[in-house]
């Protein structure tokens, strides 16, 4: 019951994950992604009928900060790394068309 | 020189503070085996010299004062390179963060520094933590200072690989299903993860949340204690740190086991453990015994579903925390792209290496609609059970014994081919931050080719004291652990160099010490 | 005969909180300041950097969802919301999909028909994204942080509305609940109040759900109102064509009155929602759920009923006054200058309402003290100023905020109380007008306000009305007894 990978299944992984997979590591994909949900699978082997998925393995709760500044970086050192900035802003590629 | 190599943590800051040797000289000291070893084993991404010697210059002012100057005053440390580090790179080991430089800092390094400890750079590690081998890097591998033609381990394997070579006298290291212990395993050292929440994460650039937690590294129990204890403690920074207030972890170290309920994990004994590894380990339980404490044999069950639930939950966390670096903010953005998204796609396609986009490409598929329920949400339930198997067991044993790791440190250029072997090498600590537990790796002997086993011991939520006691008992009655021949020589040899500033790395391994693996 | 058509529409409604810090770090939620100036590792992604919840988001959270009837959860948690866009700085954004923190409300609205309940399936926490403005000429896109990390909430209503005027009734409604409890000051405009809305149309007497279309960019009552008309006439067209609706998310453009389909290649659909492992769960105690509730301000219903009992206020006015949070204030600040309930209702409701519709401006943006409207209630009563030179004032006071007790004294406004003056402006206007007097003597009694007016025409309409009005009658009753 080895999960197969399709070619719509890996472009659709390209746009969720913003990969480019294509050639060969794309076959490379398929094939590792193919291998892993089968090792994974295994754990349907186990039952696990009624037990709660558990999110926190502390039982932390309620962990707040009060409304109050902090203050905040300055601009400098937030753009210091950007690949492109002007104005004081970060810059991509135009979002819409 | 190679006198200050040898002293312990807790010596070498009594003897700073007491002006026997200055905090500079033991600096000095480590920086030049650094550079000695440095050109066989590649376990540093950056070595920062100039800020070394600045941080040493200012402890010795703070002792020429009569000032406190901290309980690791002048004690050198070595931080992974996915701890973020004011004004110095922190890179991940790869090439999507090669120029970053962070100007806030993680909170453990914040206290070794405030506890007096000297930086001496940024070790070399499997890219984003994600690897058992520090192959993945896109700086080019770490080599193992006890065989140089073996891996030290990984994701953690430049900071083992240091401590081992004896370029710095401990180090950080960060834990996600085995990171820290399993290289600390490889090269014969101590190292610990800690109970999740004990150390704050922030500032550690993040794999899989929910089980990272950063340890300390280090050639001896004690040390590992004194570091643990710098670096442990609330942080109202992170969430998910619990304050804990009982971590007088050094001061509270004794080594006595006696009455020590041990249980030794019999399913870990099971098919595909080295027989080499077995024996050490067994061997091991046998000088915990006849120091006072009752051993027996236990099932834990679920081993078997540790590393597919780890690596379900671990890559889908991944997915999530890595979609930050899409060349907006810093790190590497891909020449001209037509569009944002053509932007987005090349540049992860080229500032990520293999594994970490293979780790992406599972945890997108993992957590995407249809398949939440069957793997994500599976892995959770099966999270669920292993931590009752832990409770349980940890409910009749104060503390649990096995192996590390199924081997000793494999031969370079190994694993890259095969994921599945690689992940399946995990299979003995993954479980231990899925259960959020402490753990710690002890060195048991070497195998025939000379090369370190590793013991690991399990402990209950917050029992680092336990762990640390019976590892106290044990370094005792082996007579102490030993370093990496490396470790012994190359004093005489290396001469005066003028010291290299800062010495930064391009992201393909420069210096000729070869590529990144296939 | 053309089908008869029922409208469905559920609203998504973003409501952005007034808290002094964003929700997961210290960074100021300061409007309008330099970009990327109230930035920090956490909200701009840095790496390394880790969320704390910030306490009173909670709060608020459970304030309105209190103030709806909802069902606060005992246990609630975030969970992430994977997407690439620049203006999410992590590429994902941590909000509620499996346990929202309020559940199950509703909001009563007031339609031609009646009193309807419009359900609240959830309220949910969530943090606020950047803001991308386009370089048109360079072909790229700016973004600033300082919005990324304000909190919001989500109250996520059931498709229970069938039509625009229901619309605009429930936003009004939650506008106004989430400003009178302080939570959000609720601007459609500036964004802090947004509205997505979900609409569906189906054969009148159906019960079976059509398909849905999701509405963005609606930046004021009037775009929703038309874009709800546009987009059921545009579904019913395609019914009618025997076609499908197909279920997509629509931008409204305003300006061309029509909307397009957001769709791209890019758009991957698929959020993977997982829970957030950076932040452990919120756990809601009974005690702290009454501590919030003891807190709650006075709500509009409860003040409504409170202006006609304590103010003996009509029913009419406390309706007026109590239909913007701004109002009310003006009104009960007011109260503390000037113990007249009924005048400063009337200024309220008449005069400051013309006022800012002449300005163009919303109630919330009226800008004057209560202290300077109270005291010129108090020169009218005192008679120092008559009433048409109170309204003149009103105005400056509306405009500039003067004190018009200074206002009078500099621009001699003040009424004529010289009782000399005004009686010989009264013998005046008697002579100039026998016939009134005349008509007066023989039982007219309604001449006597022509005269008054022509006094205080004579005395330039500064005269107080009360001395005019006595001074005119004792003369008529003095030649009454001539």
């Amino acid at each position: 019951m080895a999960q197969e990978i399709t070619d719509e299944m890996v472009d659709s992984l390209e746009i969720l994950a913003k990969l480019d997979l294509s050639g060969e590591e794309r076959k490379r994909v398929k094939r590792d992604l193919g291998q892993m949900l089968d090792y994974i699978g295994r754990m349907n082997r186990l039952d696990t009928e009624g037990v709660e998925p558990l999110y926190h393995v502390t039982s932390q709760v309620n962990v707040f900060r009060e409304d109050e500044e902090e203050g905040s970086a300055g601009r400098e050192e937030i753009l210091a790394g950007a690949p492109e900035a002007m104005e004081g802003c970060f810059r991509v590629p135009r979002t819409v068309e | 020189m190679r006198e200050i190599r040898r002293w312990p943590a807790a010596e070498l800051a009594g003897r700073i503070k007491k002006r026997e040797i200055k905090a500079g000289e033991a600096a000095a000291a480590y920086l030049e085996q650094l550079r000695t070893a440095e050109p066989e084993l590649n376990s540093f991404i950056t070595v920062d010299e100039e800020g070394a010697m600045a941080q040493a210059d200012r402890i010795q002012a703070l002792v020429d004062r009569g000032e406190d100057a901290g309980p690791l005053a002048g004690v050198p440390v070595a931080i992974k390179d996915n701890l973020c580090t004011r004004g110095l790179g922190t890179t991940c080991a790869s090439r999507m963060l090669a120029d970053f430089v962070p100007f806030y800092e993680a909170t453990a390094v914040e206290r070794l520094r405030a506890a007096g400890a000297v930086i001496l750079g940024k070790t070399n590690m499997d890219e984003f933590a994600m690897g058992s081998t520090s192959e993945t890097s896109a700086f080019g591998p770490v080599k193992n200072p006890w065989n140089t033609a073996h891996v030290p381990g990984g994701s953690s394997g430049g900071s083992c690989a240091a401590v081992a070579a004896g370029q710095s006298l401990c180090a950080l290291g960060s834990d996600t299903g085995g990171s820290i212990r399993q290289p600390s395993s490889y090269c014969g050292v101590v190292g610990l993860k800690p109970t999740y929440g004990t150390v704050s994460r922030w500032g550690l650039v993040a794999y899989a949340s929910s089980l990272d937690q950063i340890g300390p590294i280090a050639r001896n129990v004690e040390d590992c204690a004194l570091l643990l204890q710098a670096i442990s403690g609330g942080d109202r920074r992170d969430s998910t740190c619990l304050g804990r207030e009982d971590t007088d972890f050094a001061a509270g170290l004794t080594e006595d086991v006696r009455g020590l309920r041990i249980g030794i994990v019999s399913d870990y004994f099971d098919q595909g453990l080295d027989e080499q590894v077995a024996s050490a380990v067994r061997r091991a339980a046998g000088i915990l015994q006849r120091q006072g404490a009752l051993v027996e044999e236990t099932a834990l069950s679920l081993a078997e579903y540790a590393v597919p639930a780890y690596y379900t939950i671990a890559c889908a966390e991944a997915s999530s925390n890595l979609s930050r670096f899409d060349g907006v903010k810093y790190g590497y953005r891909a020449g001209a792209q037509e569009g944002l998204h053509a932007m987005y796609r090349r540049t992860r396609t080229e500032g990520f290496g293999t594994e970490v986009k293979r780790r992406i490409v599972l945890g997108s598929f993992v957590l995407s609609s249809g398949y939440y329920e069957a793997y994500y949400e599976k892995a959770l339930r099966v999270k669920a059970l292993i931590v009752k198997a832990f409770d349980e067991a940890l409910s009749r044993f104060d503390l649990l014994l096995g192996p590390v790791s199924p081997t000793t440190a494999p031969l370079l250029g190994n694993t890259g081919e095969n994921p599945l072997q690689m992940y399946l090498s995990d299979i003995y600590t993954v479980s231990v931050n899925l259960a959020g537990l402490p753990a710690i790796s002890l060195p048991c002997g070497l195998d025939a080719e000379g090369l370190p086993i590793g013991l690991q011991l399990i402990g209950r939520r917050f029992g680092e004291q336990t762990i640390l006691r019976a590892a106290r008992a044990y370094e005792k009655a082996c007579g102490g652990f030993a370093l990496s021949p490396m470790a012994e020589r190359g004093q005489e040899a290396a001469g005066s160099e003028e010291g290299r500033k800062r010495d930064e790395k391009s992201p393909d391994g420069t210096e000729g010490k070869g590529g990144m693996p296939a | 005969m053309k089908k008869q058509y029922e409208t469905v529409i559920g609203l998504e409604v973003h409501i952005e909180l007034a808290t002094r810090t964003k929700i997961f770090c210290g960074c100021s939620t300061a409007f309008g300041s330099a970009p990327n100036t109230h930035v920090c590792p956490v909200c701009a992604g840095m790496p390394g950097s880790l969320p704390v919840l910030n306490r009173r988001v909670v709060e608020y959270a459970m304030a309105v969802g209190l103030a709806t009837n909802c069902r606060i959860s005992p246990l609630c948690r975030f969970d992430r919301k994977n997407y690439f866009y620049p203006d999410n700085p992590q590429n994902y954004q941590i909000s509620q999909l499996y346990l929202p923190i309020c559940r199950d409300g509703h909001i009563d609205i007031e339609t031609e028909t009646g009193t309807k309940s419009i359900g609240i399936h959830e309220i949910h926490m969530e943090e606020d994204a950047g803001k991308l403005t386009h370089d048109d000429w360079a072909g790229e896109t700016n973004v600033d942080f300082n919005r990324s990390g304000v909190p919001l909430i989500e109250v996520v209503s059931e498709p229970d509305m069938r039509s625009a005027d229901e619309v605009i009734a429930y936003l009004d409604k939650l506008r106004l609940i989430a400003q009178y409890l302080g939570a959000s000051d609720c601007k459609l405009q500036e964004g802090s109040m947004r509205a997505d809305v979900n609409l569906s149309v189906r054969p009148a007497g159906s019960d079976v759900l059509g398909t849905r279309t999701e509405m963005k960019n609606l930046n004021s009552f009037k775009a929703i109102t038309r874009a709800v008309e546009n987009e059921r006439e545009r579904q019913i067209e395609i019914l009618e064509a025997g076609g499908r609706v197909v279920q997509e998310t629509r931008r409204w453009d305003d300006n061309k009155e029509r909307s397009y389909p957001m769709r791209s290649k890019e758009d991957a659909k698929d959020y993977r929602y997982f829970p957030e492992p950076d932040l452990p769960p919120v756990m809601i105690s009974r005690e702290w759920i009454e501590s919030v509730k003891k807190r709650q301000p006075e709500l509009r219903d409860q003040k409504k009923k409170r202006y006609v009992s304590q103010y003996g206020l009509p029913a009419y006015d406390a309706d007026i006054l109590t239909s913007d949070k701004k109002l009310a204030d003006l009104f009960e600040e007011t109260l503390a200058y000037c113990s007249n309930p009924k005048k400063v209702s009337n200024w309220l409701m008449v005069e400051t309402i013309r006022l800012a519709r002449e300005h163009g401006i919303g109630i919330d943006q009226v800008d004057f003290s209560p202290a300077n409207l109270g005291k010129l209630i108090c020169l009218q009563d005192k008679g120092t100023i008559n009433g048409t030179v109170a309204k003149e004032i009103f105005a400056v006071i509306f405009a500039d905020d003067v004190d018009p007790q200074k206002y009078v004294e500099e621009h001699g406004l003040l009424a004529v109380t010289d009782e000399e003056a005004v009686r010989r402006a009264v013998v005046q206007a008697m002579e100039a007008n026998p016939q009134s007097v005349a008509d007066y003597l023989s039982g007219k009694k309604k001449a006597m306000g022509f005269l008054v007016g022509q006094t205080m025409r004579a005395m330039g309409g500064r005269a107080d009305p009360a001395l005019v009005n006595r001074l005119v009658s004792e003369a008529l009753d003095e030649a009454a007894a001539k």
